[in-house]
């Protein structure tokens, strides 16, 4: 489908000139943000599991990463490291246990498990409590070749560690493992009956998924330099479902879109404080009653109904 | 000691905020996430009626469940039941937009700072080993009688068969007359009325606040999962149960008192993923 | 027929994409004992649904007592005087058998009352505190039928009520269908089991693929045993 191919270029050349169109800083948390959520998505909309808990991932990496970087001074790398398998081991507790429950259940269970973390950080003295972790120096990647104090320069490297993270998500999704994660979601117990573990292909996907939330919340710690309680609240587990939702559930790219315009928003909206709460809300609402496939799934519904309409023969008279 | 049974204090709300989720659950099967929201209501309900028209926490205690539960009926006819034929998830998620909605309304107005309401009985009561604000101990004794009211209305009474039997079969119910529609929309308001009367049961303990709910619905969901939502008496004893748990733990191991519950989720779903009192599915 | 308690002309239904009804035609006068003959699959059972209501997608005219109930929805269909026993007895377990009975409201006068229910199955009243998930199949099934006459109902819909049990229990069960029949009730019955049906009813309507293709008088059964084994490929 060279339209297709065509969007994908056209992304690619917007994300190169970026920097000199847009404010670096913003792109960058959009992008950690978009990553959040497609890790998300890749649960939700591919595993068919909705965490409500994602939070807890993308926040204690951030507290991993600013804690590896300021306090112990390890270079950065080292820092998504440590957040990424901070956040993968906390997923592989968390989620083999929410994983003993389904559906709306294990929403709750990870909900439920975030707000133990967030109560956790709450009172860690390693976290900051309430201040959170400020001042998180940045520091040059491999060993001083880039120097990240530079905006700009940080934003290529963010940009690529995006591009890694949704190439995984996207290569993962197209691997065998992934049709089995498929097929789990569309039929349990066919799955089941052919031989396939199911709990064991839920739980890697939410390992990886949690380790993807991890590299975004490391990442986004790296870039503005701070990590707080909001990282970790259920307010942020909740605005990754938003923007999981307004992209479009189950495809690839909706997550994206979806962070962009939420991120965008709260830009905007700032001077509104709360009132972004009732916006937010309003949102949800009315993409559950009326616009459940999201921006990016009802524009290629649309579309799709548009060439299929195009491509009905003519009847035979 | 006394920790102990101030525990049981807030036992009793996790008693009734979780008894009004697990009705919801069974007829509509949606989690209810403006729960937290409409007991803030409630207790706001309370507050405006008291600073506006002078209307004592008594009458309170009738009206405000009144109005959040009418609230309630509108939202299930306007927005919930057009979602119950799809993935129960969308309920969560609506009921989520719901309750920020709601929560954003109140904190935009009335700020995130709370506001005392006085207590309606002074004083303290003598139980031999510790003396107990009376206002909380009427908490108890009242969270107890509405519970086990709850309990009676729903295993004893012609209407709560009705509740049972349309939360197993509600397409066989219909075709036996029964206006089974009706029914599910008379449920959640009955279980958001619950909520808003555990609100204004809870606004002279709480400053009234518009984030008090979030932060209670969030231990409540740990405290459904515990009890599973199979019967109601098992929501009861669990929710009573866990506020002892946290009452004890405020005593022994003072900073381990918030998250112990979410603890006891984790073993209860290692040994028993059902939940104490559930069954599986 | 003048007189028809129900009549059904030109009915549709649909679950979903699959039509399984494909315009299913016949009467059932006051006071009859009507049966759905046919094999599995032959729409028997969907008939039964879309007369009660509870089928998504209707089409076509299902009239009870001079009144179309296409396009009303169940409960109201119920209200009108008809009572369902469903193929699987619907018993709900978080009640016991008394409140099993109870539930079904009366929606007209001239039911029966629990007493009298109670006589025609002294069994149930041995058991009433029982879950009603406890009980035998067959107590089960009595169970099912015994509900709906306390409602008012003059017309019954009983769905293969002898599926699954004994023969000394099938028997019981015919002697309280034609006990009912005797009450004055008017009975659409859907079974399998054409032998038990002879011994009831007073017509028979044979389906298949859906549609109704045959129709005869009890009298009839014996001499056309063969057309009847063809059609329910037995």
């Amino acid at each position: 489908m060279s339209g297709q191919r065509i969007l994908a270029a056209l992304a690619i050349v917007l994300a190169l000139v970026a920097p000199w169109v847009a404010y670096p800083v913003f792109l960058m948390t959009a992008l950690c943000f978009a990553l959040f959520a497609c890790a998300f998505n890749l649960l939700l909309g591919y595993a068919g599991l909705m965490s409500f808990g994602h939070a807890m991932f993308f926040g204690m990496a951030g507290y991993f990463y600013g804690h590896v970087v300021k306090a112990w001074d390890l270079p950065p790398e080292l820092g998504l490291v440590a957040g990424v398998l901070g956040a993968a081991a906390l997923g592989l507790v968390t989620g083999a246990l929410a994983i003993r429950r389904q559906g709306i259940y294990f929403a709750m269970i990870t909900l439920a498990f975030a707000q133990m973390i967030y109560f956790f950080c709450v009172q860690a003295p390693f976290t900051g409590g309430e201040d959170g972790l400020q001042g998180i120096p940045r520091k040059a990647l491999l060993g001083g070749l880039i120097p990240t104090k530079d905006d700009r320069v940080l934003y290529y490297v963010v940009l690529a560690i995006f591009l890694f993270g949704f190439v995984a998500i996207y290569r993962f999704i197209h691997s065998p493992f992934g049709q089995v994660l498929k097929a789990i979601r569309d039929n349990e117990q066919r799955a089941l009956s052919l031989g396939y573990e199911a709990d064991r292909y839920k739980l890697l996907a939410f390992v990886l998924s949690a380790a993807l939330a991890g590299l975004a919340g490391a990442t986004k710690a790296m870039v503005l330099q701070f990590a707080t309680l909001t990282d970790v609240s259920a307010a942020m587990s909740g605005e990754v479902v938003l923007m999981a939702l307004v992209g479009g559930l189950g495809t690839v790219v909706g997550p994206v879109v979806g962070a962009f315009i939420i991120v965008t928003m709260q830009n905007y909206l700032a001077s509104f404080g709360e009132f972004v709460l009732v916006i937010q809300g309003a949102i949800f609402v009315v993409i559950v009653m009326a616009f459940r496939k999201g921006l990016v799934g009802e524009l290629a519904e649309w579309w799709r109904a548009r060439s299929a309409s195009r491509r009905r023969p003519e009847p035979a008279d | 000691m006394a920790q102990v049974a101030l525990g049981l204090v807030n036992g009793a709300f996790y008693a009734m905020l979780s008894l009004g989720l697990a009705v919801i659950f069974g007829m509509l099967n949606v989690i209810n996430f403006t729960h937290g929201a409409q007991f803030m209501m409630g207790a706001f309900a309370a507050w405006l009626l008291l600073g506006m028209l002078d209307v004592p926490f008594w009458a309170s205690l009738v009206l405000a469940p009144l109005i959040v539960g009418l609230f309630g009926v509108i939202i299930e006819r306007l927005l919930l039941k057009r979602i119950y034929h799809l993935d129960h998830l969308y309920g969560f998620l609506l009921t989520f937009g719901m309750a920020l909605i709601i929560e954003g309304l109140f904190q935009w107005k009335w700020g995130s700072s709370g506001a005392p309401y006085p207590a309606p009985i002074t004083g303290g009561t003598d139980l031999g080993f510790m003396i107990m604000p009376t206002y909380r101990l009427f908490v108890v004794v009242a969270a107890l009688v509405i519970c086990l009211a709850t309990w009676y209305g729903i295993e004893r009474t012609r209407l709560g068969a009705y509740l049972r039997a349309a939360t197993e079969n509600p397409t066989l119910v219909r075709a036996f007359g029964i206006n089974v529609p009706r029914l599910i929309t008379l449920t959640y308001g009955l279980g958001v009325a619950l909520a808003a009367l555990a609100g204004v049961l809870a606004a002279p303990i709480q400053q009234v606040s518009a984030l008090m709910g979030t932060n209670l619905v969030l231990v409540v969901f740990a405290v459904v999962v515990i009890g599973g939502m199979g019967s109601i008496m098992g929501s009861i004893v669990t929710g009573f149960g866990l506020g002892l748990i946290e009452g004890l733990t405020k005593v022994y191991y003072p900073p381990a008192s918030n998250t112990v519950i979410f603890v006891v989720m984790a073993l209860v779903l290692l040994v028993k993923p059902a939940g104490l009192f559930g069954q599986a599915k | 027929m003048a007189d028809a308690l129900l009549k059904v002309a030109g009915l549709q239904a649909w679950y979903g994409e699959s039509h399984i009804l494909h315009g299913v035609g016949f009467e059932v006068g006051r006071g009859e004992l009507v049966t759905l003959l046919g094999r599995n699959g032959a729409g028997k059972t969907t008939t039964l649904k879309s007369v009660m209501g509870i089928v998504e997608k209707r089409a076509g005219s299902v009239t009870f007592e001079g009144r179309e109930t296409v396009g009303h929805p169940s409960d109201e269909i119920a209200r009108q005087g008809i009572g369902y026993c469903p193929e699987e007895r619907g018993i709900f377990s978080s009640l016991n058998v008394e409140e099993n009975l109870l539930l079904p409201p009366a929606v007209k006068a001239g039911g029966m009352s629990l007493a009298e229910i109670y006589q025609l199955f002294p069994n149930l009243w041995e058991r009433r505190r029982s879950q009603g998930t406890k009980l035998s199949g067959g107590e089960q099934q009595m169970l099912a039928i015994g509900r709906i006459l306390r409602t008012g109902a003059t017309l019954l819909l009983l769905d293969e009520p002898t599926e699954g049990l004994a023969p000394v229990i099938v028997q019981r069960i015919g002697e309280i269908i034609r006990q009912l029949k005797g009450r004055g009730f008017t009975i659409l019955l859907v079974e399998q089991n054409f032998h038990f049906a002879a011994t009831v009813a007073d017509r028979h309507y044979v389906m298949e693929d859906g549609k109704v293709v045959d129709m005869m008088v009890s009298a009839d059964v014996q001499q056309n045993i063969g057309k009847l084994q063809a059609y329910l490929g037995v």
